[in-house]
């Protein structure tokens, strides 16, 4: 067994992981407040990155100040999102939820498509792609930033779930109805969610952008966010980040090995089938509260 | 007028419980049947194969859908999947010289057998993360199916359907494919309407209504809800197997990829969950509509002069596809059926409309 192999393998995909999480931290964000499970979370990294883009080519900023007017910018989308797609399905059942939330990502990408077209675009976020050694280990310079920004932003949530804003979405993902009786307005608490989620998702867009270019198929980090999240369980935030590590590090190391047997593109498979392992074994998570229902 | 009630009493329960309470809908049903029957000879061929042969096929495959999902209440992301897994197994069986009678149905029980593995996480969990496994078993089936030589004829390949031979006539004309397709389709709408009327429809009501509550009125369940995965994989399968070989002639893998799967929901939400007439609306609209619609758009562009790029004028089926179905969902969640339903009940009382209570 090769140990450098192996520790490359797993460092790079923890990081990788890593920003897994930043899809699957919109998705614990939206799920925690409204109980909404949000397919659509990868067509609105795809979407962040391409504001990113527009914003950065259209106004001609700088790309450090491109994010965060493009972040603004997803933050009113998010809210319109909810305002216009959501609200109107509170309280009906979950298949059309889900449906919505899976049509919305049609929409989203035939939109870009539209828009934008087809072709695969350059997002230059200012990290250099020298490679980085740590002994004979290779690193991507772009995972550990993006890694950085995920442990960040924990940190940031972590504290943000303290402040009155946090405390009132803290008590709506409790229970509606209380929350209604002491006067917080709950369509507001989950509009802002949604409106969160959509900034966390531009910043995996344009993280995941500028490491393999903007273009639709970036809205297929709908599956990582999604086995992400179940692993680390749907409504717990620092959840969200430990599996991300852990989901990273079991997709790197098996794809890094299945690879070589099966010809490439097992990476896909290990994620689907952690997906379902998670579910048959625990499907609250790790982290998750246990009073999901089960048979 | 039409729908006259006027003098039809229901004497006996058999009489109350027949398939068509007002013999309107019997004649409207014999009509429809026999205008199916000379549609070949009516409507142009290019029409045909490529608008009403895809619309039957798919109408049944939506049916098998609706059937786990409207019945059972048992949510299936991955239904593409198991219409995939029919259709390897028909092509694989009929290049390996197996009767084309024989492949279907075995195409049919291979998709079985591998449909109840996905209800095995149906024993386990319900709601939202049955969705999610079933959604992560149609990616584990689209590798599995993508990658295994055996099964694709190796990456990114394409193979051959073999043409159709039916108890020893080849079947190559588009009319004979159109009348398997036909056959097909009102095997599993008859199915789907006796269903209902069933004690097995009525267990699967029960437990989609609630499935403890059905556990407590004597109705097992975990063996409802497989025998429902098992019965609409079996419908998939022969819907995926009969759609090869009548209307793409050839199977790769991209033809059951999971935004297939999506495709298939979007049929049955948008047509309305546990009818049947609400199946073949929802695949008119999501199959045939937005087709359309861009070819009307086009054909205006045309007209105005105006010019509308290339690439928008691609992308509009999609954007439109999406479109609908979120207009669906916001306006008319129970779907076309409702509509359907509204205007049966408006034309029963018409001319009468104040009488209605």
């Amino acid at each position: 067994m090769d140990w450098a192999l192996f520790l490359e393998l797993a460092i790079n995909g923890a990081l990788a992981g890593l920003m897994y999480s930043l899809v699957a931290l919109g998705i614990v964000l939206i799920y925690k407040s409204s109980s909404v499970p949000n397919l659509a979370q990868g067509a609105l990294a795809m979407l962040g990155a391409y504001v990113v883009l527009a914003v950065f080519e259209g106004l001609k900023l700088p790309i450090l100040v491109a994010l965060p007017v493009a972040m603004a910018a997803m933050f009113g989308i998010g809210m319109g999102i909810e305002r216009v797609a959501l609200r109107r399905l509170a309280g009906r059942p979950l298949v059309m939820i889900l449906m919505m939330t899976l049509a919305l990502e049609i929409f989203l990408r035939a939109a870009a498509l539209t828009t934008w077209g087809g072709t695969n675009r350059v997002l230059p976020l200012p990290i250099s792609s020298d490679p980085l050694f740590i002994g004979p280990i290779l690193i991507n310079r772009s995972y550990v930033a993006g890694g950085a920004l995920a442990l960040l932003l924990f940190g940031f949530f972590v504290l943000f779930f303290r402040t009155r804003m946090g405390i009132v979405l803290r008590a709506i993902s409790d229970d509606y109805t209380a929350s209604w009786s002491v006067g917080i307005s709950v369509e507001r608490g989950v509009a802002v969610s949604w409106a969160m989620s959509a900034v966390v998702a531009t910043l995996a867009g344009a993280l995941w952008g500028s490491i393999q270019g903007v273009d639709q198929s970036l809205s297929s980090l709908l599956l990582m966010g999604i086995a992400v999240a179940v692993l680390g369980g749907l409504d717990s935030i620092g959840g969200a980040v430990l599996a991300g590590i852990l989901l990273g590090i079991i997709q790197g190391v098996a794809s890094g090995y299945l690879d070589r047997l099966v010809g490439g593109g097992s990476r896909e498979l290990v994620v689907a089938a952690t997906l379902v392992l998670t579910i048959l074994i625990r499907p609250h998570g790790l982290f998750g509260r246990e009073d999901i229902q089960r048979i | 007028m039409f729908y006259r009630q006027a003098g039809i009493h229901h004497t006996t329960y058999r009489g109350d419980r027949a398939l068509f309470a007002i013999p309107f809908e019997r004649w409207q049903i014999g009509v429809l049947l026999a205008f199916a029957l000379v549609v070949p000879a009516v409507v142009s061929s290019l029409y045909m194969k490529s608008y009403v042969l895809p619309w039957l096929i798919w109408s049944a495959a939506a049916l098998g859908l609706n059937l786990i999902l409207g019945w059972a209440g048992q949510f299936h992301f991955g239904y593409a999947a198991i219409m995939g897994i029919g259709a390897y197994t028909a092509v694989h069986a009929t290049l390996n010289r197996i009767p084309f009678e024989i492949a279907i149905v075995l195409g049919g029980v291979m998709a079985t057998l591998i449909g109840c593995a996905f209800a095995i996480t149906a024993l386990r969990v319900r709601g939202l993360y049955l969705a999610l496994s079933t959604l992560a078993l149609q990616f584990v089936m689209d590798w599995v199916i993508n990658k295994v030589p055996a099964v694709s004829g190796g990456t990114q390949a394409t193979i051959q359907a073999p043409s159709m031979r039916l108890l020893g006539n080849e079947i190559t004309s588009d009319a004979g494919l159109y009348y398997v397709a036909l056959v097909w389709c009102i095997l599993v709408t008859v199915f789907m309407l006796n269903l209902r009327r069933t004690g097995l429809g009525r267990a699967l009501v029960a437990v989609r209504e609630k499935d403890f509550a059905a556990a407590v009125i004597g109705v097992n369940s975990f063996y409802y809800k497989l025998v429902a995965f098992a019965m609409s994989s079996f419908i998939g399968g022969v819907s995926g197997a009969i759609l090869v070989f009548c209307f793409y002639h050839a199977v790769t893998p991209e033809q059951f990829a999971v935004n297939v799967s999506i495709q298939v929901l979007a049929m049955v939400i948008v047509g309305g969950l546990g009818s049947i007439i609400g199946c073949y609306f929802g695949v008119a609209f999501i199959l045939l509509l937005p087709g359309i619609v861009a070819n009307l758009i086009f054909a205006a562009a045309q007209a105005l002069d105006l010019k509308i790029g290339i690439e928008l004028l691609a992308h509009i089926p999609a954007l439109l596809y999406g479109v609908l179905i979120i207009g669906f969902l916001l306006f008319e969640p129970l779907g076309l059926a409702k509509i359907y339903s509204n205007l049966r009940n408006y034309f029963i009382f018409w001319p009468f409309g104040y009488a209605k209570k």
